[in-house]
């Protein structure tokens, strides 16, 4: 079973990174594109076969590691 | 004066705040590897600058799941000060021990030169040898340098007279023209609530003697040396 | 699999009949591997069979010339490697120089020009941990980082790109590792448009008594593989270093290695840990060619033969062949031979590290590299033939034309001295570097004396007082109108910036960068800097320790300026008497030390007015250089001057310029003297010039020993105030002439 797990920086937390990749766009003739947010996407191979026991794990690795929850939310999507 | 400094898997000024320990207390520290899970009995704890895992995930943030830390943080909790630079900062803030977090510099660059700093208060154990309002030159080095707290959290932090160092002009005057990184109130270090434990992106570390460009990091180091006397 | 087990797969037979499957050859194949169709007769010649595959791969790269140097070697030969300093010369992982009190300096420079245009992050951040692992394979911990980066025109659609990526690279890789990147040099130009350079230069101390060397002497030794997984990571990279691009090289990507710096450190401290014991035989990094090159050559010079179990090598990815292992390129990795019996002690200490560790063959008295995988022999080749039957060329050459010399009647005249002054300062070429250097921590270790910015960066040798002075150096431009000169002038451009900050210049490394060397103008071009390079290093007794060739920069049949980028090193003995170029204090005298004719040809000034370099560049004369700069070393250690700055592009009012910055400080200067045109005096670039500044009440007795040494020098002005005044010209405010230095890269790149 595979986890994939979205982690992206909180609205009202500036994004610097987001910020750049935006100002790039801009400058390569790309218009129209109105905010860049930037996060990271990781993806967990796990020996679970319980998907109910599987997410609650995973859950309790973002709160503990994944993300940072001072800045950031995470989505985690259950990949069979 | 006792320290143990803490090495992680890539910290990489655990020489530099070793040899700065031991030029100006007399006494070398206790090296301490992130694997042990117990640090040995000191007046000081020090989490040195560098790139602990890498950097990866997020900075600090594998380095604050470290066996160590846990009795880190219980020593912490039991009133052992523990001061935390550049990297060590953002163990401790991903450890929980300091408020807020860090995130990526506002230019998105790695930025290493020196900056000006105010001292905020000069009765904590740290900074005792300052003067009151004093401005110090202090080197940055780092990546992910930029304060963030919520503004609840930040209004906290500012009412409970936890802000330790401002970035600041020459002059000591606080505005965005020196503001390296983006951090919010021109943040450079805070304190617990308790004042004993502190984290800053600058290295006072680095600067201990004329010829490398200044010798400003001393009475930090001789603050720590007078309070435990 | 025991390496007992390995051994016994021989079963009874003699070593040279492990024959493996021949592959099957067609004139693409060989194509393929880079190798002519002369070259794939002479391996037929050598092996007597045809070659399997992995064995084809081998010859590939062993050949190439980025490993073999098969276009360079005969002319390499000839330059100077010898001196009392020299512990170990070109040859080994790195030069290793004699610092005194047992300590000594290893460094080198090596390039990473092709990956960089390719993927200009990864490209950089490799090439720096390539030539650390060069450094810290002989048993150095790396001190000091250096770049020398040369990018198309500023405006050109890629620089920005690449510029931008190549620095976050190196920041990424040096900063992580905790090495001070702490000088180096960049340049625009827009022949460098599709080639950019980007050679990277570390520099190591160890103790004398504790260095490392790549000779397996010994049978029956443990082989030993350390640090990262093997994957197909830029597998051909060392072809590829060594083919022309042309416009499909976009599809080369895959080859390109990722760098993981973390790891690297890790590597680091867990070699260092283990070079205090004394388990290590010898020692090689796998850096281009990989498993191949490191075994072969460690093979080689120690006489013995290698045998090697692939199924024992760590690997990051399923199903790889031995093809892939033998050539992989992936970062992180030592291969070792250590005393048998050492290795549970090694390995603790890797395990710690959290690295991988693993036996995967033994030296053997059979001189053969043989490869077993998965139960096969995949190659079966004879180490001495492998290491000494690359091919040697004695390309023909043409000798570029002496152009002619450039007088200022050639040239439209400015009149505006300070406005040509603050055009030249805040251009491509002059302008501020911060915007580079300071993405860089040139300060962790806690021993960076002299920051980036001036003549050389100055490390303090950890624990004393003596400074490591470092610098790079070489004027492309120079090179390209006069080879012969342009190869003098790189190397006593280092030599003058180490002398600059008080240092006695020891050694130098290199990175020969050109073009296609199979066009005799281009072999004319490195045969003729070889001979300036030879020349400089022998009267200035400055040898060459180290060095790396790095040929085909051409795309669509156009080359690079011949770029012989040298890295020069010294020793300050005393850090408290060391000089700098800012100026320190208002009323000091100011002093040009040699003489000025105003050589304008291949200057900045001449560009600036006409829009393009020509003519002949300023002339070196090497016992001049001698003369000069020992006396301002005499003069810096006697602490009679108060800043030094040599004279180099731009000429005598930039060097002025530069020491104001850095100061605040401005300065009161006479006008030209009325036998030169004033363009000429203050823009000329001519050589073995310095200048220095002297406290008033040393004035006299400075001018004295140097008319007394027949030595050039004149009182040109005095540091004072906090404008240049030029007499006879416009002022300017210094804090203006800053602005617009700091402005320009941060404009054009951020």
């Amino acid at each position: 079973m595979k986890a994939r797990i979205t982690v992206t920086l909180k609205n009202g937390v500036l994004d610097p990174q987001g910020k750049a990749i935006e100002h790039a766009l801009s400058g390569l003739g790309f218009e129209g594109v109105d905010e860049v947010r930037q996060g990271k996407m990781i993806e967990l191979s796990l020996a679970d076969t319980d998907k109910t026991v599987a997410e609650a794990r995973v859950k309790e690795m973002c709160e503990k590691l994944l993300a940072n929850t001072v800045i950031e939310n995470y989505a985690i999507e259950m990949v069979e | 004066m006792r320290s143990s400094v803490i090495v992680f898997p890539a910290s990489n000024c655990d020489r530099d705040i070793a040899v700065a320990l031991e030029q100006i207390s007399g006494s070398k520290p206790d090296m301490v590897w992130h694997g042990e899970t117990s640090v040995p009995s000191s007046d000081l704890i020090v989490i040195p600058g560098g790139f602990s895992f890498g950097d990866y995930l997020r900075s600090g943030a594998m380095a604050a799941q470290s066996p160590i830390m846990k009795d880190v943080i219980s020593k912490a909790k039991a009133g052992t000060p523990v001061l935390g630079i550049c990297n060590g900062f953002q163990v401790l803030v991903e450890s929980g021990l300091l408020p807020g977090a860090l995130m990526r510099n506002r230019d998105i660059k790695f930025i290493c030169k020196d900056v000006f700093l105010n001292v905020e208060r000069n009765d904590t154990i740290f900074t005792r040898k300052y003067a009151a309002g004093e401005t110090v030159k202090y080197p940055v080095a780092h990546h992910d340098g930029n304060y963030f707290a919520s503004p609840d959290v930040l209004a906290e932090i500012e009412d409970n007279g936890q802000v330790a160092f401002r970035y600041a002009s020459e002059d000591g005057e606080v505005s965005e023209a020196d503001n390296p990184n983006g951090s919010l109130n021109n943040i450079a270090g805070i304190y617990n609530k308790e004042l004993s434990v502190l984290g800053l992106m600058p290295h006072p570390e680095r600067l201990i003697s004329a010829e490398l460009g200044g010798s400003d990091g001393v009475l930090m180091f001789e603050s720590l040396v007078e309070a435990f006397a | 699999m025991s390496e007992k087990e390995i051994m016994n797969n021989e079963g009874g037979m003699s070593q040279k009949d492990l024959i493996p499957e021949p592959v099957e050859i067609t004139d693409a194949l060989i194509a393929e591997h880079g190798l002519s169709g002369d070259e794939y007769v002479h391996l037929l010649e050598i092996l007597g069979r045809v070659p399997s595959s992995t064995e084809l791969g081998i010859f590939s790269v062993m050949w190439s010339e980025h490993c073999s140097y098969k276009s360079s070697r005969f002319h390499l030969k000839k330059l100077p490697v010898d001196g009392p300093q020299v512990i170990q010369g070109p040859g080994e992982n790195a030069g290793v120089v004699d610092l005194g009190d047992g300590v000594a300096a290893i460094f080198k420079m090596e390039s990473h020009n092709h990956p960089s245009y390719i993927e200009p992050f990864q490209g950089a951040a490799t090439g720096v941990g390539g030539i650390m692992r060069d450094v810290f394979t002989m048993g150095a911990r790396p001190v000091a980082n250096l770049n020398a980066l040369r990018f198309g025109e500023p405006d050109h659609a890629k620089t920005r790109h690449l510029v931008n990526g190549v620095v976050a690279g190196i920041a990424a890789y040096g900063n992580c590792m905790g090495v001070p990147t702490v000088g180096g040099e960049t340049n625009f130009d827009k022949r460098y448009n599709q080639n950019i350079l980007v050679n990277a230069m570390c520099v190591g101390l160890a103790d004398t008594d504790k260095i490392f060397y790549s000779a397996a002497k010994g049978v029956g030794l443990p082989v030993v593989y350390v640090g990262s997984k093997t994957g197909r990571d830029g597998i051909h990279g060392a072809t590829m270093a060594s083919a022309e691009f042309d416009d499909e090289t976009d599809e080369k990507r895959p080859t390109v290695q990722v760098g993981d710096p973390f790891t690297e450190k890790l590597l680091l401290e867990a070699c260092l840990e283990l070079m205090n014991s004394d388990a290590i035989i010898a020692i090689q990094d796998m850096g281009a060619a990989g498993l191949t090159s490191s075994s072969v050559e460690m093979a080689d010079k120690g006489g013995v033969g290698f045998t090697m179990n692939l199924d024992l090598v760590p690997q990051r990815e399923d199903g790889m062949t031995a093809y892939e292992m033998m050539l992989s390129e992936s970062q992180e990795r030592m291969l070792m031979v250590l005393k048998p019996g050492s290795e549970p002690a090694a390995k603790a200490i890797f395990d710690k590290w959290d690295l991988d560790f693993a036996v995967i063959g033994e030296t053997t008295d059979t001189g053969r590299l043989i490869v077993h995988h998965k139960g096969e022999v995949e190659a079966n080749l004879e180490v001495a033939t492998l290491a000494d039957s690359a091919p040697e060329y004695q390309r023909p050459y043409t000798k570029t034309a002496k152009a002619e010399t450039i007088t200022a009647d050639d040239i439209p005249p400015t009149n505006n001295i300070t406005e040509t002054l603050i055009k030249l300062m805040s251009g491509p070429h002059l302008s501020s570097r911060r915007w580079i250097y300071q993405q860089y921590d040139h300060m962790v270790m806690g021993d960076t004396v002299q920051r980036p910015g001036g003549d050389a960066a100055v490390v303090r040798v950890h624990g004393t007082n003596k400074g490591l002075a470092s610098t790079t150096d070489v004027t492309p431009r120079y090179c390209y109108a006069d080879p012969y000169e342009g190869g003098k002038q790189a190397v006593v451009e280092t030599w003058r910036n180490l002398t600059a900050v008080g240092a006695t210049p020891l050694a130098i490394t290199n990175c020969l960068n050109f073009g296609n060397p199979t066009r005799p103008e281009i072999m004319g071009q490195f045969v003729g800097c070889l001979e300036g390079m030879g020349d400089a290093c022998r009267a200035l007794s400055y040898p060459i320790v180290s060095g790396n060739v790095s040929l085909y920069n051409e795309t669509n049949g156009v080359g690079i300026p011949p770029t012989p980028a040298i890295g020069g090193i010294g020793l300050i003995d005393d850090i408290a008497i060391q000089a700098s170029l800012v100026f320190k204090t208002e009323g000091d005298v100011i002093i040009l030390i040699g003489d000025t004719q105003g050589q304008l040809g291949q200057s900045l000034y001449q560009e600036l007015q006409t829009g393009d370099f020509a003519g002949a560049p300023p002339s070196v004369d090497l016992s001049t250089e001698l003369k000069h700069g020992d006396m301002v070393r005499r003069l810096i250690t006697a602490q009679k001057v108060s800043a030094v700055h040599d004279v180099s592009d731009g000429g005598l009012l930039v060097a002025i310029a530069d020491m104001a910055i850095a100061s605040g400080l401005g300065a009161e200067l006479r006008a030209a003297p009325d036998d030169i045109a004033a363009e000429a005096y203050w823009f000329g670039e001519d050589q073995a010039r310095y200048v220095v500044t002297v406290p008033a009440e040393n004035k006299d007795a400075v001018l004295t020993e140097l008319q007394t040494a027949q030595i050039p020098a004149n009182e040109i002005g005095v540091v004072s105030g906090s404008d240049l005044i030029i007499e006879g010209a416009d002022s300017l405010a210094i804090t203006q002439l800053t602005e617009r230095f700091e402005a320009y890269l941060p404009n054009l790149l951020a």
